[in-house]
């Protein structure tokens, strides 16, 4: 098929690769700003965080959140491919290395992307474990008397164990480490950057890592301060 | 009386392109503040030649930073000190007595080294074989203003075009990408109506050539902006990746090239 030889040689081609992962880092991005918004919902209490859980897991009869994580898990999966694919030809591209090192303008982040993105994975691996794939049995009686999962009961509970939430604090801390160079190349790489904008992208990628960042270890805090009580 | 300089150099020796190379230590002595680094390489040279040793290789041409020949990484940065400059316009003025200079040559598997410093820079050659050009022939030159282009669109077409195609941006990127060059020699024709006739098929067969010669992968960290002696920005490369992403579009659905 034509159209399958195309995307063959695009991929082939160094700029093919960047653009998937440009592609897919921007749904992540996006995903991370609706993931955090809803997470907030947990300061309005424990009746509003579970309604929100449940219009979620009932959103397209059922079929919304199953659409949602089969794209995610499509786009951590290209992310991730195109990456690896991409830092092993960056690898053979210079085989003698320089004796004398030296970094112009290119930041930690920046140069350390692969080894933030590998911790995010585990990360992101540990976080289905505990909230999504094996969750506490808690329940929710609503006023009507209806029962249904106590989001918040196990979101707090979750936290109040110490050592959770300060790997949840550290993990969000290279999420944040991570965007600071993501967010910006994304613009980049998609070709959304000019001499003009150059600055305000960067400082549009810092300050979308920072609010990423506070926003969701808020939460963890919180719980530990005794902010939100189970 | 110029101020002398007592330096250090640790220098890449390797006789030839298969040989193993090493770094050499050699001692600058009484080398005068106004030498250019050139200058200061042919002194040592002087001194290597007395003594009945080979003299350390590198590439140099016009000396005046416009023919793009010079190369050399000095202490890990291609084109040494200084903003905007060819190693050619670096001066000993820019180093302090008894200091250590580490000359290094651009280093990248598509630039292989050919002796000492020097390496084979024919794989922008190959890229610009490519789609570097314009195919039609265009006669004898036509009146000034015949083809309206506005300054901005002119200005942006002659800052890409200023490349000397020297390589410090492979050298500098953490990947040995060649995206600035491949970029600007892109864009310097793509932004011109005479060169957008067949600005997709360039785009897309320089690309190629580019990631045939086993140059890395952008990571848009922008060190290739920091060592260009022509100063030619990373934004060229934005564009570049557009225009690759619309012009893969266009061949893959409507049309071949």
């Amino acid at each position: 098929m034509k159209l399958l030889e195309s995307f063959k040689q695009f991929y082939a081609s160094s700029i093919g690769k960047k653009l998937l992962v440009a592609l897919s880092g921007a749904v992540l991005l996006l995903f991370l700003l609706g993931h955090l918004l809803g997470n907030l919902v947990i300061y309005l209490g424990r009746g509003a965080l579970n309604d929100y859980a449940e219009f979620l897991h009932h959103a397209l009869h059922g079929m919304g959140v199953w659409i949602a994580r089969v794209g995610l898990l499509g786009a951590v999966g290209i992310h991730i491919m195109a990456t690896i694919h991409l830092a092993a030809q960056n690898r053979a591209a210079r085989h003698s290395r320089y004796a004398y090192e030296s970094t112009q303008t290119a930041s930690k982040a920046s140069r350390t992307m692969i080894i933030s993105g590998t911790i995010i994975l585990c990360f992101i691996i540990f976080h289905l474990l505990h909230f999504t794939i094996l969750p506490n049995d808690l329940k929710d009686v609503t006023t009507a008397g209806h029962v249904r999962p106590d989001v918040y009961g196990m979101v707090v509970k979750g936290f109040q164990n110490v050592l959770v939430s300060l790997f949840y604090i550290v993990s969000m801390a290279f999420v944040c480490f991570h965007l600071s160079h993501g967010v910006s190349s994304v613009f980049q790489t998609l070709g959304f950057r000019s001499e003009k904008s150059a600055d305000m992208i960067k400082w549009l990628g810092h300050g979308y890592a920072a609010f990423i960042f506070l926003g969701n270890i808020s939460i963890p805090i919180a719980v530990l301060l005794g902010f939100l009580k189970f | 009386m110029a101020k002398k300089l007592q330096l250090t150099l640790k220098v890449w020796r390797q006789p030839s392109g298969k040989a193993e190379g090493r770094i050499e230590t050699y001692d600058a002595k009484d080398i005068p503040v106004t030498a250019s680094f050139l200058e200061m390489l042919d002194i040592v040279n002087e001194g290597i030649i007395a003594d009945g040793g080979e003299p350390i290789a590198f590439d140099h041409d016009c000396r005046e930073g416009i023919c793009g020949m010079c190369s050399l990484t000095i202490n890990g940065c291609p084109h040494g000190p200084g903003k905007g400059v060819t190693t050619c316009q670096v001066h000993m003025r820019s180093f302090q007595d008894g200091d250590t200079i580490w000359i290094e040559p651009f280093r990248a598997d598509a630039f292989p080294v050919l002796k000492d410093l020097m390496v084979d820079r024919t794989a922008f050659d190959h890229i610009i074989q490519a789609g570097g050009f314009i195919s039609a022939r265009t006669g004898s030159a036509v009146d000034a203003n015949a083809t309206p282009i506005p300054k901005p669109v002119a200005d942006a077409a002659f800052d890409a075009a200023a490349c000397i195609g020297c390589g410090a941006c492979v050298a500098a990127c953490k990947n040995a990408s060649a995206m600035l060059f491949v970029a600007a020699k892109v864009e310097h024709l793509g932004m011109l109506p005479q060169g957008k006739a067949e600005k997709d098929r360039r785009v897309l067969s320089m690309v190629r050539a580019m990631d045939d010669h086993g140059f890395g992968n952008c990571t848009n960290q922008y060190e290739c902006e920091a060592v260009c002696p022509k100063e030619i920005s990373a934004t060229y490369i934005t564009k570049m990746n557009r225009d690759f992403a619309a012009a893969s579009v266009k061949e893959a659905v409507v049309t071949e090239f």
